[in-house]
């Protein structure tokens, strides 16, 4: 009897415990998981919309026809495209090359230290790009090379790969500030208890244990570089067109599938570095 | 008590009594001005060549701060540090023939098992061969050699311990400072690291300073022990010294159980003196100096050596009732109402008596001790 | 028990202490110099100078004359009759900044809604899962600006992908204009700046216990009880913070309503640019960036504020 009874409710109960989970799981707010998935659609939409129609074979970038990289093939061919490339490049490495090192050296003196006088001056001034809105930034530093070039006379994309260099410094001491006060002091203490003297105990323990904050550094500043519009835009000189730059003027031209193939490759490129460093902070810690 | 406090000092560093490391007179402040904390006040001890030393004492109580001056990741205040007869206390860590194993090891997670082993010796450029004999030596001495390409990451607790004692043992330092490094482990891997660390200690025959807070390490391990309590230390001795006979009533109470007793010190002669309790009784007890003068002491004697009878027993110190007896497994605590309104417990493997029962209390006078506060 | 151990850590003794302090001053310093130098000129001292143009007259071709002027600012306010040079009250600049701020405002407004039950979902789901959702959400952020807002524009155009469906299906015979209004640049800056919005508001959700929620149902909360009750208060400095971080961005915004907008709908970034660009009034130009950065810092300061108050840190 007892035993007929429970066979018979078995397959009822399966469900309504399923709904009652749901009702008692206290954490549930009613719609939240639904906008929470909704964010992830209107995030990730337009920019597959965009993957997507980059490999369309058609002219039109709204009817998909068929698979072809045929508009990879002539971004490849378009000379503007790739000189903008390589200028884009070119700016990225320079900026990154010497924020890395002047972050590097920054954060040295900013962390792990007893509070001293202009600390929190030097902070500052450090992430001060972060606080200025780009488009001041931007008008600032146009306004600084003018009277530069025009007192010296002298051009070039040196401008641009200073301008690009100031904004990247914050964000590349942003991972290896983070590193530096993870790392535990006592590793520092432990290799002079065994002998090695200053130097060695920077060459042989702070520097390695700070290689992927170093790496992480390089890898923001070298996508944010790449990223830049706005600073490029109005520091920029003639023939020095970024590959941002480039594609805006496209774009204001009139929308292509070619557009949409070199921004795709953009794209990749920042997701490489960006995943890339996902990562390798990740399999450290 | 100035006059016994120098006296202390004059014997703790009797420049004639052999010794690995003579701490002289240190005293360590932290900060500037008026935020300054002195986490050491004038301290002096001597540590002997090949003993298993320990500094016992409460967080806070300037345990660490002494080994971190003598490892010379702090410099002191005033006052200097010999080891082996040299000045050492103002050389940089890596001058210093003197190695550590850190509280949470500080493994280099850049490096393996063997590289980690083998670091100081390469710091100090010893020849290659040496540096690979030794590193083997102790990866064998350390039970570790399966795991020597391992990286440090991937230990268990129990190994990057060994790890952490190989690499600071493998330069053969003239002292291991060792601070709380059991703190970390679990009970049972506990015991067995502090029989591995006796037995490491006798094998090298390397001075041990060892740091805890935990009593029953130290009375376990230790050839002699320092306690220690705010910027002092209270007592050097052996753990035999220091269980039986503490000096001061801090460290009675921070080792062991101990029953402390009110009472009034009527005469002495040598090193001992008559004593009467406010519930009745008088009884012999040992003094801690000869300096003691008549008047109101704190008495101390620890459970096990207070022995209940019947209230007729001649052999009675003083009477209570009892109030509670608490079963604790190997044996029960006695909890005992003196006539004077004083509580004292008597421990014994079995109980004669229940609560509200009168008895006779014996305080044996070999085991009380007068102690100073 | 022993102080924070510190690696520029001196001797005591007076004369070394002094000593070896001096020596781990200029060592700080030196390592700080090129960070400092190179921002501080570049960056800092750039701001100095466009605090001047404020103050000069424009060049013909751009650039400025060094001649005291206050015509930038009056500029905002008032428009001098070209006949008779006299000042009346004009509201176009103003107006700008008012559309500026108040699409800021809105598109921050319209982040927060989405934003908050998505970092409330993220926090409740386990760690592992965690980790996945932010990495989602802030993944966007390090690609172009540029490309994100373009490929908006690719869908909301009027042969776009939604515009071209919605005919296909029948529901709609013409384009429904999308592109180049106010709705457009709102929708933009809500996409562009959502994670900043997110994380905050995760960090501290992640730190709400959820030990609060249960006593609240205990004591007969329901779930929108709760919720107002319990969980908005704990994410507030999550939710002033995301505000801020999404406001900021919001104001100073150049893209967004250049492509979206089309270069009609101004907001002040724009008018900033065009004024050293096509306009070539730089004064002016520098002028309304300043008035910008006012505000900006206006708002940075009560951030700043803020999470000082709340014990919150953000990197």
């Amino acid at each position: 009897m007892a035993d007929l009874t429970a066979s018979r409710t078995k397959p009822v109960a399966a469900p309504s415990a399923r709904k009652a989970r749901r009702m008692t799981d206290l954490r549930r707010q009613p719609g939240f998981n639904a906008m929470a998935w909704g964010c992830i659609v209107f995030l990730y939409s337009p920019i597959v919309v965009l993957i997507v129609f980059s490999f369309n074979d058609n002219r039109s970038v709204v009817r998909w026809t068929e698979f072809s990289l045929r508009w990879y093939g002539e971004a490849f061919q378009n000379k503007g495209i790739r000189n903008a490339t390589v200028i884009s490049l070119q700016v990225a490495s320079v900026a990154t090359f010497f924020a890395t090192i002047f972050a590097t050296l920054a954060a040295l003196a900013t962390t792990r230290v007893r509070a001293y006088k202009g600390q929190t001056l030097a902070y500052a001034i450090i992430n001060q790009p972060l606080m200025v809105p780009e488009i001041v930034t931007a008008v600032s530093t146009l306004a600084l090379f003018t009277i530069i070039k025009k007192a010296t006379g002298v051009n070039g994309i040196g401008y641009l790969m200073l301008a690009h260099t100031v904004f990247c410094i914050p964000f590349a001491y942003m991972p290896i500030r983070a590193r530096l006060e993870d790392m535990d002091l006592t590793m520092e203490q432990a290799g002079a208890d065994l002998y090695a003297t200053p130097y060695q105990v920077f060459r042989r323990i702070t520097l390695p244990l700070l290689m992927p904050g170093v790496f992480a550094g390089a890898m923001l500043a070298f996508v944010v570089s790449l990223d830049d519009i706005i600073i490029s835009l109005l520091v920029a000189g003639p023939g020095e067109t970024t590959l941002p730059i480039f594609i805006l003027g496209q774009i204001r031209r009139g929308i292509t599938p070619e557009i949409n193939a070199v921004s795709t490759l953009l794209l990749g490129l920042s997701l490489f570095f960006v995943i890339l460093l996902f990562w390798i902070t990740r399999k450290r810690k | 008590m100035p006059a016994e406090a120098a006296a202390a000092k004059t014997r703790a560093t009797d420049p004639s009594e052999p010794h690995m490391i003579l701490v002289d007179h240190v005293t360590k402040s932290f900060g500037r001005g008026e935020q300054a904390v002195l986490a050491l006040d004038d301290v002096s001890v001597t540590i002997r060549p090949n003993e298993f030393f320990t500094l016992l004492g409460p967080s806070g109580c300037g345990k660490t701060t002494l080994l971190r001056l003598i490892a010379g990741f702090e410099l002191p205040t005033r006052g200097q540090i010999l080891l082996d007869g040299q000045e050492i206390g103002h050389l940089p860590p890596y001058r210093r023939p003197v190695n550590t194993v850190f509280q949470n090891y500080a493994l280099f997670p850049h490096m393996t098992v063997a590289e980690n082993i083998s670091f100081g010796l390469e710091m100090l450029g010893k020849p290659v061969k040496e540096i690979a004999d030794t590193t083997a030596r102790m990866l064998d001495l350390v039970r570790m050699e399966h795991l020597a390409g391992r990286h440090t990451a991937a230990l268990s607790g129990g190994q990057q311990q060994r790890v952490a004692l190989a690499r600071a043992l493998a330069p053969h330092p003239k002292v291991l400072l060792l601070d709380e490094p059991l703190s970390a482990l679990d009970l049972k891997l506990r015991k067995a690291m502090q029989i591995e660390l006796k037995r490491l200690q006798s094998e090298t025959g390397i001075t041990f300073v060892f740091v805890t807070h935990d009593q029953e390490e130290a009375l376990t391990m230790s050839d002699r022990i320092a306690v220690m309590d705010t910027g002092h230390i209270l007592q050097v001795g052996t753990p035999r010294d220091i269980y039986n006979h503490p000096a001061r009533r801090f460290v009675a109470d921070f080792i062991g159980d101990i029953n402390i007793i009110d009472a009034e010190l009527e005469s002495v002669s040598g090193d001992r003196g008559r004593i009467t309790f406010p519930g009745g009784g008088t009884a012999t007890a040992q003094l801690q100096t000869a300096s003691m003068r008549p008047g109101r002491v704190s008495l101390a004697i620890r459970p096990e050596n207070v022995e209940l009878t019947d209230p007729g027993d001649a052999r009675a110190t003083t009477q209570g009732e009892i109030e509670n007896v608490v079963y604790f497994g190997v044996g029960s605590n006695v909890h005992v109402r003196l006539r004077d309104g004083s509580e004292l417990i008597a421990r014994s493997a079995e109980v004669k008596g229940q609560t509200g029962d009168r008895v006779g209390v014996i305080l044996p006078d070999e085991h009380l001790q007068v102690i100073a506060d | 028990m022993a102080a924070q151990p510190d690696i520029a850590a001196a001797p005591a003794d007076g004369l070394a202490q002094a000593q070896s302090d001096a020596r781990a001053r200029r060592r700080r310093w030196l390592l700080l110099a090129p960070a400092l130098l190179t921002i501080g000129l570049f960056g800092l001292f750039p701001l100095v100078i466009t605090l001047i143009y404020s103050f000069l007259s424009p060049g013909t071709y751009g650039g400025v004359t060094w001649e005291f002027s206050t015509n930038a600012y009056t500029q905002f306010l008032f428009e001098r009759d070209i006949f008779d040079d006299t000042l009346a009250f004009s509201t176009t600049y103003l107006n700008i900044f008012g559309r500026s701020i108040g699409l800021a405002l809105v598109a921050t407004i319209g982040a927060l809604i989405i934003g908050f039950p998505t970092a409330y979902f993220i926090a409740s789901k386990p760690p592992e899962q965690r980790n996945i959702w932010l990495f989602l959400i802030t993944l966007p952020f390090w690609t172009n600006l540029l490309i994100r807002t373009y490929a908006v524009l690719l869908i909301i155009r009027d042969e776009g992908i939604i515009n071209v469906s919605l005919m296909q299906i029948g529901l709609i015979d013409r384009p429904f204009g999308m592109l180049y209004t106010d709705g457009a640049v709102f929708m933009g800056l809500i996409y562009s700046y959502l994670p900043f919005m997110v994380l905050p508001l995760y960090a501290s959700l992640e730190k709400l216990d959820f030990r609060l929620v249960e006593a609240a149902y205990d004591l007969y909360a329901t779930r929108f009880q709760v919720l107002r009750r319990i969980i908005i208060p704990a994410a507030r400095p999550g939710i002033i913070a995301g505000c801020i971080l999404v406001f900021i961005p919001g104001l100073g915004a150049y893209i967004t309503p250049e492509l979206l907008g089309g270069g009609k709908k101004l907001m002040i970034g724009n008018l900033i640019a065009l004024q050293f660009g096509s306009s070539r009034n730089w004064p002016f130009g520098s002028a309304a960036a300043l008035i910008l950065m006012v505000v900006v810092m206006a708002a940075l300061l009560i951030y700043v504020r803020n999470a000082g108050k709340a014990g919150v840190r953000h990197g």
